[in-house]
């Protein structure tokens, strides 16, 4: 393949590099001023990358530098959720950097930038080029972790993060490093050629668990998910909802793609601790949800959880299993976000409020918000018909037909108990005495960002569903 | 497009329209609409009546929709017209719209009218699609429906704790009887493969083969049996007893009968159109619908003749010492409903439908009465305090006098004018009921002779309490209340008028309709099959297995050649063959019971103790009720509230929320603590977890591979 076709197929990431690099040097010379347009410009492009991706046929998949990365329907699907993802990540921050003194144009560059390391990652079928891009996304992150400067919580959450991400980072590096020490290679594809060798693979699976644990730090699912609730507290707020969405689908698929292809033939060796993360973190999601009173911590919490119950698909370690990760995470991303624009607008005169007992009597206060915030917390504890109960239902259908019942029951009996925190904000909003009404004007972005996902929850994905599962299971079938 | 549904539907729009009506336009319109509506659909079931029954016999199944269409289940909406469910929209339909009608005045002062209307219209649609179901799940939708309907206005006046107990213990009682009613419809399900009337009653009459569900083998339908509670039994004997126990739980036969007497909390319409007229006249209807079954079942017949004369008898001797008027008229109900299940199930089923369409008339009348005297003696309903009321109620002394020489029986025996006995309906009706009963007993059939014993007595008694009530209440000195006497209530002309036509009715129903319900020369034509006859099927039978089982088909044709089917076939027996006393003794019973209450209430103090002196054990044991209501709080319901309590302090509490959902909240708040604890904000603790966490997994690898490995 020669150097042109290469690029061809690395378009959208290519438009996302040198338009990240643009827009900084743009915005150096504009100054301050450029916050908002840039900001624009920024989704704009991410929007644009996005569509590439969509428009871009990959066939039964292209592998670009020599087995670094690849492009197939399973990256394509990822990317254009990330991308779009990310975009309106950008959208919903708008007002609040604004009301925040936050306003700075570095920060949608810094978001084009992680995405961009995304893109990277859920197409990297080497170590190397694994790790490269996700330091690429890590990196970003860090710093908008602690973009707020300012404020002693926002610097603390970026620095627990940055610290803790290269402990994982680190983690993942020695295991790759043991993998390549066992297998002679960096690339998926030999990888899993020795692996199904046979023999002696314990050195092989000694570097799977850690490169698990790496992973597993980005997906924040426990154990080792102890910076989520600290950083989601402390960062500004759509850094949170930023965090909650793109990074985690981003890295759920690295983790799909990492356990799919190259070790599928290890499965009996990381399926029981793959499993026992998912419990873990379903555990830890539910139980500690109960006692928050902080929403943004409660949401953090509630993502450990959901990362549990998208493990329980991995486990399964079949097609299947695969899409009805990529199933859950799409709905979870589009329904996160949703939430996370009903909690930017919580906002009274004298600035934002986060906690649980602000929205105490929402309903008689503002009723059209009670309403999109019960459709989405209902999603998310999985109540029929709406979204998030197809999500689990997948989960759990794919891990029966693995058979795993006892994950899928324990998966059940989970979002029973996590049900209870949920339904509280909802009991909260619905039968509490009214609080302070928040303010009214809150932008056409957060309203629309809300109303859409609660839509999307609600008739939408009745009818969408059909052809998310079609996506779902193509985008699965090309890493088997 | 025909208009037959209208029928069925008008007084459903009335249930809908009555409450958003009374809201927008106030309750006079709400009452005026839905009485309407039920009037329009009285006028139609008399069209109806003339169409189907009295003219050239015209029945016919209109369907409207199917219901149920599951595997080879297949249910309809549907109305089944002819002349039996004729006969039923007449009654239903004519006494609903007088008690709106009268309930405009009566429920004038007690307000929420609205609700009530909408409760009566939607009793009245429950009880139309009952009667005119063509099959055994609708049938079942419309019992189910007078059941609710009959809860709700029992129940009317929710504030008052012992019309809340009586609508309960109403509900209680009847869900025995429909359980048992369940279990017969699944058995008739479960025997035919369906539950249409046409195809259930074909396959008897053909005595077809009938292959129980799930079964390899047949056998002819009469001779079947099935095993239930391990036993085999004659499979119609037990969807026949089955059927008859939801058919005494809605007409408050014996041991299903307490709830009755309690439904008189309700207001006094709803106790003579739901607890006098109509729905306790549903198990009757069903005896007859299903006269295939009973008469192909003779056991169950017997079954249904037993009950039906021991309640006759208790009710009426309960009667004898009521002091509420409500309540014994109530009684009274309990005993004629028993009057006519006796009748059925000797095999005279013309006799049961003419007695239960007399019945409706002077039994209406004498409710809607007492509620006249109820308005007027300011809510008192003691007869012991009333008296003289005559004087301030003079018009409703008539009707109230019209309605208790029907019930008691006034007519002239052997006297025949235009081919018809001469006297009141009761006494055509209550006769040719007697005289069947007899004329089946003297042919062997189980139990009817017993009946017609007990039904005397039983007459001789509804004699006694009915002038015990007419005299206590209406002769004699005033023994109420200074101001009650002076300023009796007003009892508006609403409540009249509607009166007029029940007494009518009261007097002539039974000579204007006798030819035509049991006359011999007329009834075969006017049922036109609705019943079955064990003649009109013998040739099918004969078709459909000639030899083999013919043997018993006759020993079940023997006593129903002359008795079953139409009652006509009886009566005109009857006046051949039983003796003249049988004729008159109903007549002497009535004056058997009649003198002595005269006797007793006309002369002296009417309070004073008589024949059964208070505190003696008669007495007790009457005034008890025969200690039914006792016995059953003994024996059921204490235990069932031990049983409760147990299960809910010690099962419920302790255990299942002990273990369960508080034990789960309780362990589920712990460890969210502890879990929440582990989060302490320090950094090294975080990575120190994950180093847990890895150290953990490889350890668990290592000897994973470890032990596999070698």
């Amino acid at each position: 393949m020669g150097v042109f076709e290469t690029l061809s197929f690395f378009v959208p990431e290519l438009l996302l590099a040198v338009g990240a690099m643009a827009l900084l040097i743009a915005g150096v010379y504009m100054g301050e001023r450029s916050a908002r347009p840039i900001a624009l410009a920024s989704a704009a492009l991410l929007l644009a990358a996005c569509v590439i991706v969509l428009l871009t046929p990959v066939g039964g998949g292209q592998t670009l530098f020599a087995g670094a990365f690849r492009i197939d329907a399973f990256s394509s699907f990822a990317k254009a959720i990330v991308f779009a993802a990310a975009a309106v990540a950008i959208l919903m921050s708008d007002r609040y950097l604004a009301g925040e003194q936050l306003g700075r144009f570095e920060y949608p560059v810094l978001i084009v930038l992680a995405a961009f390391g995304m893109g990277l990652m859920v197409s990297a079928t080497d170590l190397i080029a694994l790790y490269m891009a996700v330091e690429t996304q890590s990196l970003a992150l860090y710093i908008l972790a602690a973009f707020n400067r300012d404020s002693r919580r926002s610097t603390e959450a970026g620095l627990k993060y940055f610290v803790l991400g290269a402990l994982s980072s680190g983690l993942l590096l020695y295991g790759a490093s043991l993998i390549y020490g066992f297998a002679g290679s960096t690339r998926f594809d030999e990888i899993a050629r020795v692996a199904a060798m046979g023999g002696d693979n314990l050195g092989l699976a000694v570097g799977l668990v850690f490169l698990i644990a790496g992973l597993a730090f980005k997906v924040s699912a426990a154990p080792f998910h102890m910076w989520t609730p600290d950083v989601y507290e402390g960062a500004p707020t759509p850094v949170t909802a930023f965090f909650a969405a793109a990074p985690k689908f981003a890295a759920m698929a690295l983790f799909a793609r990492a356990m799919s292809a190259p070790f599928l033939e290890l499965i009996d060796d990381w399926r029981p601790i793959i499993a026992i993360i998912a419990v873990a973190s379903m555990a830890v999601g539910a139980f500690s949800a109960i006692v928050q009173t902080n929403i943004k911590r409660l949401m953090a919490y509630s993502s450990i959880g959901h990362m549990g119950y998208a493990l329980i698909g991995l486990a399964a370690g079949t097609a299947e299993g695969v899409s009805s990760v990529l199933i859950y995470m799409a709905i979870y991303v589009v329904m996160t976000v949703g939430t996370f624009a009903c909690i930017l607008m919580m906002r009274r005169r004298g600035g934002m409020t986060e906690a649980i007992a602000d929205l105490s009597g929402l309903s008689q206060t503002n009723a059209p918000f009670a309403l999109i915030l019960t459709v989405l917390l209902f999603s998310l504890a999985g109540v029929p018909p709406l979204a998030g109960f197809f999500g689990k239902w997948f989960v759990f259908f794919a891990a029966v037909n693995a058979d795993l019942v006892w994950l899928a029951a324990i998966g059940a009996v989970m979002s029973v108990i996590s049900a209870y925190y949920y339904l509280r904000v909802v009991w909260i909003m619905w039968f509490d005495e009214p609080a302070p009404a928040f303010e009214r004007e809150s932008g056409p972005v957060l309203g629309a960002a809300s109303s859409i996902s609660a839509l999307l929850m609600f008739p939408g994905l009745v009818v969408f569903i059909g052809a998310l599962v079609a996506a779902a299971e193509k985008a699965a079938a090309s890493l088997f | 497009m025909t208009l037959e549904p209208l029928v069925v539907f008008l007084p459903l729009f009335g249930a809908i329209l009555a409450m958003p009506l009374g809201r927008a336009a106030g309750p006079k319109a709400a009452e005026i609409a839905s009485t309407v509506l039920v009037g329009l659909a009285a006028v139609y079931a008399w069209v109806l009546f003339f169409d189907v029954a009295l003219g050239e016999p015209n029945p016919r199944t209109i369907r409207l929709a199917t219901w149920f269409s599951s595997g080879d289940f297949q249910a309809d909406w549907a109305l089944r017209l002819d002349t039996l469910s004729a006969v039923m929209l007449v009654v239903v339909n004519s006494v609903s719209f007088l008690v709106h009608w009268y309930s405009m005045g009566y429920m004038k002062e007690y307000g929420e009218t609205p609700r009530f209307f909408a409760y009566l219209s939607l009793f009245t649609f429950a009880m139309l699609t009952l009667v005119t179901a063509d099959n055994f799940m609708q049938l079942f939708f419309g019992w189910e429906g007078v059941g609710l309907a009959s809860y709700l206005l029992i129940g009317f006046w929710f504030k008052k704790k012992s019309a809340n107990d009586a609508a309960i213990k109403a509900f209680v009682v009847n869900r025995v009887g429909d359980f048992g009613f369940a279990l017969g419809i699944l058995g008739v399900y479960y025997v035919f493969g369906s539950v249409e009337f046409d195809t259930v009653f074909s396959v008897i009459a053909a005595d077809g083969v009938a292959i129980p569900y799930g079964m390899d083998t047949g056998a002819p339908v009469r001779e079947l049996t099935v095993s239930f509670l391990g036993h085999d039994w004659h499979a119609l004997t037990v969807i026949g007893v089955l059927l008859f126990i939801g058919a005494m739980g809605k007409s408050a036969q014996l041991l299903l009968h307490t709830w009755l007497p309690d439904a008189m909390e309700g207001p006094t319409p709803v106790s003579a159109l739901i607890h006098a007229a109509t729905m306790v006249t549903a198990g009757v209807f069903l005896v007859c619908r299903c006269s295939a079954i009973y008469e192909n079942a003779p056991d169950a017949a017997a079954l249904v003749t037993i009950v039906g004369a021991l309640t006759a008898f208790f009710a009426a001797s309960v009667g004898l010492l009521q002091d509420d008027i409500k309540k014994v008229v109530a009684y009274s109900t309990c005993s004629q409903l028993g009057y006519m299940f006796f009748a059925a199930g000797a095999g005279a089923y013309g006799a049961a439908m003419f007695h239960l369409f007399t019945h409706a008339f002077f039994k209406a009348l004498l409710f809607l009465g007492s509620g006249a005297v109820i308005i007027a003696m300011h809510h008192e309903q003691d007869i012991k305090k009333m008296g003289g009321v005559k004087d301030l109620l003079p018009f409703t002394h008539i009707l109230m006098l019209i309605g208790t020489i029907s019930i008691t029986g006034l007519g002239i025996p052997g006297l025949y004018l235009f081919g018809a006995p001469f006297g009141t309906a009761g006494f055509v009706s209550k006769d040719v009921i007697l005289e069947s009963a007899f004329a089946a007993g003297e042919t062997g059939r189980a139990f009817a002779g017993a009946a017609f014993t007990l039904g005397l007595m039983a007459a001789v008694m509804t004699a006694f309490y009915s002038w015990r009530l007419i005299f206590l209440t209406f002769w004699g000195r005033s023994r109420a209340p200074e101001h009650v006497r002076k300023h009796p209530h007003h009892v508006p002309d609403s409540m009249m008028i509607p009166l007029v036509p029940l007494a009518v009715g009261a007097l002539v129903a039974g000579m204007a309709f006798y030819g035509h319900f049991v006359d011999p020369a007329k009834s075969e034509k006017f049922w036109n099959g609705a019943f079955y006859s064990a003649e009109a099927h013998a040739p099918a039978d004969d078709e459909a297995h000639a030899g083999e089982s013919h043997a018993p088909a006759d020993v079940h044709a023997a006593p129903a050649e002359s008795h079953d089917g139409d009652a006509g076939a009886h009566h005109e027996e009857s006046h051949h063959h039983v003796p003249g006393w049988v004729l008159w003794a109903p007549f002497l019973a009535m004056l058997a019971g009649a003198l002595p209450a005269a006797f007793h209430y006309l002369r002296g103090d009417p309070l004073r103790p008589g024949l059964l002196r208070p505190g003696g054990l008669v007495h007790d044991f009457l005034k008890n009720k025969w200690y039914f209501d006792e016995i059953y709080d003994f024996l059921l319901v204490r235990p069932a509230l031990a049983i409760g309590r147990f299960l809910w302090k010690e099962g419920d509490g302790r255990t299942i929320d002990g273990v369960g959902p508080d034990g789960l909240a309780a362990t589920v708040a712990a460890g969210a603590r502890r879990i929440v604890r582990m989060q302490t904000g320090y950094m090294y603790h975080y990575a120190f977890v994950m180093l847990v966490g890895i150290a953990l997994f490889v350890t668990y690898v290592l000897l994973r591979l470890a032990g596999g490995g070698q």
